[in-house]
C-alpha cells in the first residue's frame, strides 16, 4: 500500500480504536494508539495472512505476547475482513468472540491466548525452531512490550532464540517506556535494549515506531538476515495521536468516556 | 446499600498495621495501585517494595526479607501469583517455613471484563495443598481489613485471596474474625450452606428468599479454608443432614472439595457443590458471569431447592 494511504488509514484506524474502547467501557488505551503503525503495516503490507484462511498452513505467524493491546489487533484484523466492523462493539462483553485479552479459540485469526506477560517470545521461539527444522519458509512475527522485558521468562526465551540461531524470528518490542504503576526506568530500569541484545546475540534494529518508513526498512532488513534472530525496538509514544493521552502512563489502563472521546476525536480529525 | 471490596479493606488494614508494626512490608509487580497499596506506598516507602512485572521474584524476595525477620506481604493479581509462582512458594516459602503472606487480588469470575485470562479459578486448590500454609478469603471488605493484623501475627505462611468487585457488607464493626474459625452468618435448620468469600453475598439472599417459602438454611462463613472448621461444620451437619457448598472457584479441589474430603471419611452427608465446572470463565460483568454459571442469587436458590427436592 502507498505511505500516504497507510498513513490515511491509520487516522481511521485511530477513530475506530477510541471509539471501541469508549463503548467497551474498559481496557487499555495508550499501548494500543502507540503501536497503531506497527500493526497496520503488518497486516497490510508484510504478513502473508488471508481472512478467508485463517488456518493456512503457508501462512506467516503473528504472535501478541503483551496481550492487553489486543483492542488494536481486533480493530486492524476486521480492517481487514476478519469479521465485520460492527462486532468491534462487542469487546468485553458477556458472549463476544473480542474477549477481554485474546483467546486463540474464541476468534479465528489469533495464534495464541494472552494476557498474562512474558510467555509470548517463548512460543513464537517453538513455532520458528519447528518450522525452521522443517525448512518451512513462514515468517515468524514477535509483539512484545516494554514492560514484559521484566519478566524471567522473556529472558529464557532471548537466550533460547539465539541458541537455535533463528533467524526466522522477528521480535518487534513496544519501546514505550510505560507500564502500569509508573514509568519503565522507575519501576525497574530496562536501561539500553539495544545493548542487551546485542550482548545476548541477536541482530538489533532499533527506529521509531511511529514511522512507517522506518517499520518497513526494518522489516525488509530483519528479513534478509541469515543468522541470528532479530529484534526490532520500536520506540513508539503511548497514547500517539490524542494530546492529553500521549505519554501519560495514567492511560495504560483506562478509556475514553464520552467526553474525552469527543475531544480526541476532534484532534484526529 | 454502602459497598466495598475486600482488596480496598487489605489496603486500608495494611496501612493501618504498617503503623503499628515496623516489620510489615508490602511488595508488588506492577500492580501497586490494584491491590491498594497506594496508601502503605505513601506513608512508608521505606518499607514498601516494587519489583517490577516479575512474581517469580517477588515471592521470592519475600521469602528473603521473611528470614531476616520481616513480615512480607507479596501482592499482585492471583493469576499472576500463586498461578506463575507455584514451585517458588512451595520451596522457598511453605518448606521453609517462612511467614510470607501472599496476598493476591482478582480472584474468580468476579474480575469481570478482562476475561479467563485473569480470572483464577484454581488458586485455592494450589494454596491448599500445600503443608504449612494457611488459606484465608474475607466475605467483605471489613472482615477483609480486619483480618490482616491476624495474618500478620499468624507465624506461617498464608495465602490471602481477595476479590477486584465491591460486594454489599456481610459483617460490622464487633463481628469477630478469628483464624480458623467460621462464623454463622444465618441459623438455619433445614440445610447447611457453606460458602466462602464474596459470593457469600449471593447465598445469604438466596438462604433469606427460601426462609419466607419455608426452607431454613444455615449460612456459614467459610474465611478460612484451611485448617477447616470441622467443629463448626459438624455441628451445623448434625442438625440439616444437607450441606452445599459455594465457591467463585473451580468446584475441584476448592472448599467444596475441601468440606467433602472432610465429611467423607467422618460423615458422609449428601452434598451439593456449587462453583465453576471444568471450565474457563470469559469477559462479561460479574454480575452476568455469576448468573451465567450459576452463582447469583436466584441461581443459588434455584440449585438449592432442587437439591432439597431431590435429596
Ligand atoms: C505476568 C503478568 N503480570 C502482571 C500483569 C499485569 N499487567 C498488565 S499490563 C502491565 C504493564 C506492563 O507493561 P507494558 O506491557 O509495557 O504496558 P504498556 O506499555 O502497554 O502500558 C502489567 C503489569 C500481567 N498482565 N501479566
Ligand atoms: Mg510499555
Amino acid at each position: 500500500m502507498k505511505k500516504k494511504d497507510l498513513t490515511k488509514k491509520c487516522k481511521d484506524i485511530r477513530i475506530k480504536l477510541l471509539k471501541t474502547l469508549n463503548k467497551a467501557g474498559s481496557g487499555h488505551t495508550a499501548g494500543p494508539l502507540g503501536m497503531t503503525e506497527v500493526f497496520t503495516f503488518l497486516y497490510n503490507d508484510f504478513l502473508k495472512i488471508n481472512p478467508k484462511k485463517p488456518k493456512d498452513p503457508k501462512r506467516d505467524y503473528l504472535i501478541l505476547s503483551n496481550g492487553h493491546i489486543c483492542p488494536i489487533q481486533y480493530v486492524v484484523m476486521s480492517d481487514k475482513g476478519f469479521f465485520p466492523e460492527k462486532e468491534l462493539y462487542t469487546l468485553r462483553k458477556l458472549n463476544s468472540r473480542l474477549q477481554g485479552h485474546p483467546h486463540r479459540e474464541a476468534l479465528p485469526g489469533l495464534e495464541t491466548t494472552s494476557g498474562p506477560l512474558g510467555s509470548g517470545l517463548s512460543q513464537a521461539c517453538g513455532i520458528a525452531l519447528g518450522l525452521k527444522r522443517d525448512n518451512k519458509k513462514n515468517k515468524v512475527v514477535c509483539l512484545t512490550s516494554d514492560g514484559e522485558h521484566e519478566e524471567g521468562n522473556t529472558w529464557e526465551a532471548i537466550l533460547f532464540a539465539a541458541k537455535y540461531d533463528l533467524n526466522n524470528l522477528i521480535q518487534i518490542i513496544d519501546r514505550n517506556n510505560i507500564q502500569i504503576d509508573g514509568y519503565t526506568e522507575d519501576i525497574m530500569p530496562l536501561n539500553s535494549l539495544s545493548e542487551k541484545y546485542k550482548s545476548f546475540n541477536w541482530n538489533v534494529i532499533e527506529i521509531d515506531g511511529n514511522n512507517i518508513k522506518q517499520i518497513e526498512k526494518a522489516l525488509i532488513n530483519a528479513d534478509k538476515k541469515k543468522t541470528k534472530p532479530t529484534v526490532i525496538i520500536a520506540n513508539t509514544v503511548p497514547g500517539k495521536g490524542v494530546s492529553f493521552m500521549e505519554n501519560k502512563y495514567e492511560w495504560h489502563g483506562k478509556v475514553p468516556n464520552d467526553e474525552e472521546l469527543k475531544k480526541a476525536l476532534e484532534e484526529l480529525k | 446499600m454502602k459497598k466495598d471490596s475486600t482488596r480496598a479493606g487489605f489496603g486500608r488494614g495494611l496501612a493501618k498495621l504498617g503503623e503499628k508494626n515496623k516489620n510489615v512490608y508490602a511488595l508488588t509487580a506492577d500492580l501497586g495501585g490494584s491491590t491498594n497499596l497506594t496508601s502503605f506506598k505513601k506513608e512508608f516507602p521505606e518499607r514498601f517494595v516494587q519489583v517490577g512485572v516479575a512474581e517469580q521474584n517477588l515471592v521470592t524476595v519475600a521469602s528473603g526479607l521473611a528470614h531476616i525477620g520481616k513480615i512480607p506481604f507479596a501482592t499482585t493479581f492471583a493469576v499472576f501469583s500463586p498461578g506463575r509462582t507455584w514451585e517458588q512458594i512451595r520451596t522457598t516459602i511453605c518448606y521453609n517455613n517462612q511467614p510470607v503472606k501472599i496476598c493476591s487480588t482478582h480472584s474468580g469470575l468476579g474480575v469481570g471484563e478482562d476475561g479467563a485470562t485473569h480470572q483464577m479459578l484454581e488458586d485455592l486448590a494450589l494454596m491448599r495443598s500445600l503443608p504449612n500454609m494457611t488459606v484465608i478469603q474475607p466475605c467483605d471488605g471489613l472482615e477483609a481489613e480486619k483480618a490482616v493484623e491476624k495474618i500478620a501475627n499468624h507465624e506461617k505462611p498464608v495465602y490471602f485471596r481477595l476479590n477486584r468487585q465491591k460486594t454489599s457488607l456481610l459483617t460490622n464493626k464487633k463481628s469477630s474474625f478469628e483464624i480458623g474459625k467460621a462464623n454463622i452468618l444465618k441459623k438455619g435448620e433445614h440445610i447447611t450452606l457453606i460458602g466462602i468469600g464474596p459470593v457469600l453475598v449471593e447465598s445469604l439472599e438466596a438462604a433469606k428468599e427460601l426462609e419466607e417459602e419455608g426452607l431454613s438454611v444455615e449460612v456459614i462463613n467459610m474465611h478460612t479454608l484451611k485448617p477447616l472448621d470441622k467443629k463448626t461444620i459438624l455441628k451445623s451437619i448434625n442438625k440439616t443432614d444437607l450441606v452445599i457448598t459455594v465457591e467463585d472457584h473451580q468446584v475441584t479441589g476448592g472448599l467444596g472439595s475441601s468440606v467433602a474430603e472432610f465429611l467423607s471419611q467422618v460423615k458422609p452427608t449428601p452434598m451439593k457443590m456449587l462453583g465453576v465446572e471444568d471450565t474457563f470463565g470469559e469477559s462479561g460483568s460479574f454480575e452476568e458471569l455469576y448468573d451465567k454459571y450459576g452463582l447469583s442469587k436466584d441461581k443459588i436458590k434455584k440449585s438449592i431447592k432442587k437439591f432439597v427436592e431431590e435429596a
